[in-house]
């Protein structure tokens, strides 16, 4: 379906949009010899992406963000633990770089933040890849086999459909988190694999019946092959847009997980939990709640926004936001 | 339609068996009923083994699922681990709590949020369309706790500071709540910030879907139809496209209950409301698996509850949607 949208921008390129002097230029360069310039579907989605000024301006920021995150121990101004009686409880100001203040030890909130996001993107980054791969391989040998995979997969997802999804994964990181950041990350994608499974389910049972992939059959390509050569290649944009917004998704629920006291425990810093740790002084230093879910906030925002961007360059069928 | 709701409350009850023995055996496989315990110095050995046979810990997770599914049906889902106080007892106190408050949020949602979502069709691409557009990204992007939190700070310092008390930021109610109109006053000032916490991740979305699925409407064939005839066009919008469009965001409202008592579980924790959500932080903090195992069962049957009430609200909405 990404092939049709191509087919009309191209066809959108050479008619209307660029006019007859265009189509003028174009003949030209043939008769002359010139080449001309052969784009890739990428080429195609690049450019749909990059005239989403929202979305580039997002991933700009998101750079910026989670770049001063993973280089913390270079950035921040002072290390996450460092204790400071004489500076305790100091509001944000710009004297020694307290731009988020300090809580009742002394220590740095910016610094704080920021190694905080470390850990909550590297969580997210283990949940989305781990949520990708299940949900993809499960999604395909149902979409694919179609037969009581098929069946159970889409039972088992109804099923989960019928718990509340928050407390289930308060259950499972109760029972099983221990507070170490990488469990967590395993639990978060042992359980946000299933929509991407429906999608890629949806995806593989319409390429299944496609022409293509009865000549490569008829070619002696083996089912592995079909799969992953001939089919997953033409998922590869809802797996995408999956990824991009199941890592801001991880980043909310990591972060309610650890704030309720179920997710990464402390001396980690993460930013649910810095925002745990200033809720019990936090009628008079507001900054302690406001500073990191700002930055919880401005991360989530960025990556819906290059997600959406995403979806438009890759996946221009789909366009209504659930 | 009766004979659909009949067939489809029948179909329920397989799942809400697979659901029960999925519930048992997840949160087996997860937790020790007696680790917390075993652990605990001033349990004795008594304890556990008492513990152990009450619980016929000893038997295969089949058997012990049989016992645990009598308990819930003859003996309110048994007892806590330590406790001889029915689990039903406890439940039957918060969830009236906690439907009030998630009532009332989805309420509020809906109307909001599906007025917004309607001007924002009308007027598309103006002013209060990106406006609202950009809110419910942020609502989108906001964690329910850290909103709660705000406002609680919010208004916990407006009453330090003014001493304007306008909202209670914990609790159910005061400690002399009084009785009839004032009792009432007294819960509505409690329950508006949780209430209002809730909501705004609903209002996001009901908004964003009402809008887009006005907009896919608005160009169907009988809109313009009602147009041609020179129809007012308040009156297309009103009565003939917003009626439609409305169709999808009820069944929605529907589904999103489970949502909702999910958001709840945060929400009720920070303003220490003694709802199903608290109830259930406070067992995962216990580690007791009983009442929680219940607390999913109870869920989950007004989880299915309410899709089933969405299945009905479609086919009463849409004529179209036929029941063979």
């Amino acid at each position: 379906m990404t092939d049709h949208s191509l087919e009309s921008d191209r066809t959108l390129a050479s008619q209307g949009a660029l006019g007859p002097a265009a189509l003028d230029d174009r003949s030209l360069a043939y008769e002359s010899g010139l080449e001309v310039e052969t784009r890739s579907q990428w080429t195609y989605a690049r450019r749909r992406f990059m005239r989403h000024r929202l979305a580039v301006g997002s991933l700009i920021v998101l750079i910026l963000v989670l770049g001063a995150g993973l280089g913390a121990s270079w950035v921040a101004p002072y290390p996450y633990d460092g204790i400071d009686l004489e500076n305790s409880g100091v509001g944000p100001t710009f004297d020694n770089w307290h731009l988020f203040g300090t809580d009742l030890l002394g220590r740095d909130y910016f610094s704080r933040v920021l190694y905080g996001i470390q850990t909550s993107v590297q969580v997210a980054f283990i949940v989305a890849l781990l949520a990708v791969v299940i949900g993809t391989a499960v999604g395909a040998v149902a979409g694919y086999y179609s037969a009581w995979v098929d069946n159970g997969l889409m039972r088992f997802t109804d099923l989960m459909l019928t718990l509340p999804g928050l407390a289930v994964l308060l259950t499972a990181a109760a029972f099983l988190g221990h507070g170490s950041p990488y469990r967590v990350a395993i639990i978060l994608g042992f359980l946000l694999w299933t929509t991407l499974a429906r999608i890629v389910r949806g995806q593989f049972l319409s390429l299944r019946e496609k022409d293509y992939i009865d000549a490569a059959r008829a070619a002696g390509a083996g089912d592995l092959r079909i799969m992953f050569r001939h089919m997953l290649p033409n998922c590869l944009g809802p797996i995408i847009v999956f990824a991009t917004l199941t890592i801001g998704l991880a980043i909310l629920l990591e972060a309610s997980l650890s704030f309720l006291g179920f997710g990464i425990q402390p001396p980690t810093p993460a930013l649910g939990l810095l925002i745990a740790q200033g809720q019990d002084v936090s009628t008079d230093m507001w900054w302690l709640v406001l500073c990191p879910g700002l930055t919880i906030v401005l991360i989530v925002l960025c990556i819906n926004f290059v997600g959406d961007g995403l979806r438009d360059a890759l996946d221009p069928t789909q366009r209504i936001r659930a | 339609m009766l004979t659909y709701i009949l067939r489809r409350l029948l179909y329920s009850i397989p799942v809400l068996i697979a659901a029960s023995f999925l519930i048992f055996m997840a949160v087996s496989a997860m937790g020790d009923p007696l680790a917390e315990l075993e652990l605990n110095p001033l349990a004795s050995e008594e304890t556990i083994a008492n513990v152990r046979e009450k619980k016929h810990l000893d038997d295969p997770l089949v058997v012990q699922y049989g016992y645990w599914v009598k308990d819930a049906v003859t003996n309110g889902f048994g007892t806590p681990l330590l406790t001889e106080e029915p689990i039903w007892n406890d439940l039957k106190r918060v969830i009236p709590h906690t439907l009030a408050l998630v009532l009332a949020a989805e309420l509020i949602a809906l109307l909001v949020g599906v007025s917004i979502g309607i001007y924002s069709a009308i007027r598309q691409y103006s002013l209060f369309d990106y406006s609202a557009t950009t809110l419910s990204f942020l609502g989108f992007a906001m964690p329910v706790f850290w909103l709660a939190l705000m406002l609680q700070i919010a208004f916990t310092n407006l009453f330090l500071a003014w001493n304007v008390r306008i909202f209670y930021t914990s609790g159910l109610s005061s400690v002399d709540p009084g009785t009839g109109i004032h009792w009432l006053l007294d819960r509505a000032q409690h329950l508006a910030i949780p209430v209002m916490v809730l909501a705004v991740l609903q209002i996001a979305i009901y908004s964003r879907y009402m809008r887009a699925s006005l907009l896919e409407v608005v160009n169907s064939d009988y809109v313009r139809t009602a147009r041609a005839k020179g129809l007012h066009e308040n009156k297309v919008t009103m009565r003939h496209a917003v009626r439609n469009a409305l169709i999808p965001v009820v069944t929605l409202s529907a589904l999103s209950f489970g949502a909702l008592i999910g958001g709840a579980v945060i929400t009720e924790t920070i303003f220490q409301l003694d709802g199903m959500g608290n109830y259930f932080i406070q067992n995962l903090f216990n580690q007791d698996v009983y009442p929680i195992m219940a607390w999913l069962m109870i869920t989950a049957t007004m989880i299915i509850l309410f899709n089933l009430v969405a299945d009905i609200l479609y086919g009463v909405l849409d004529p179209r949607v036929r029941y063979d």
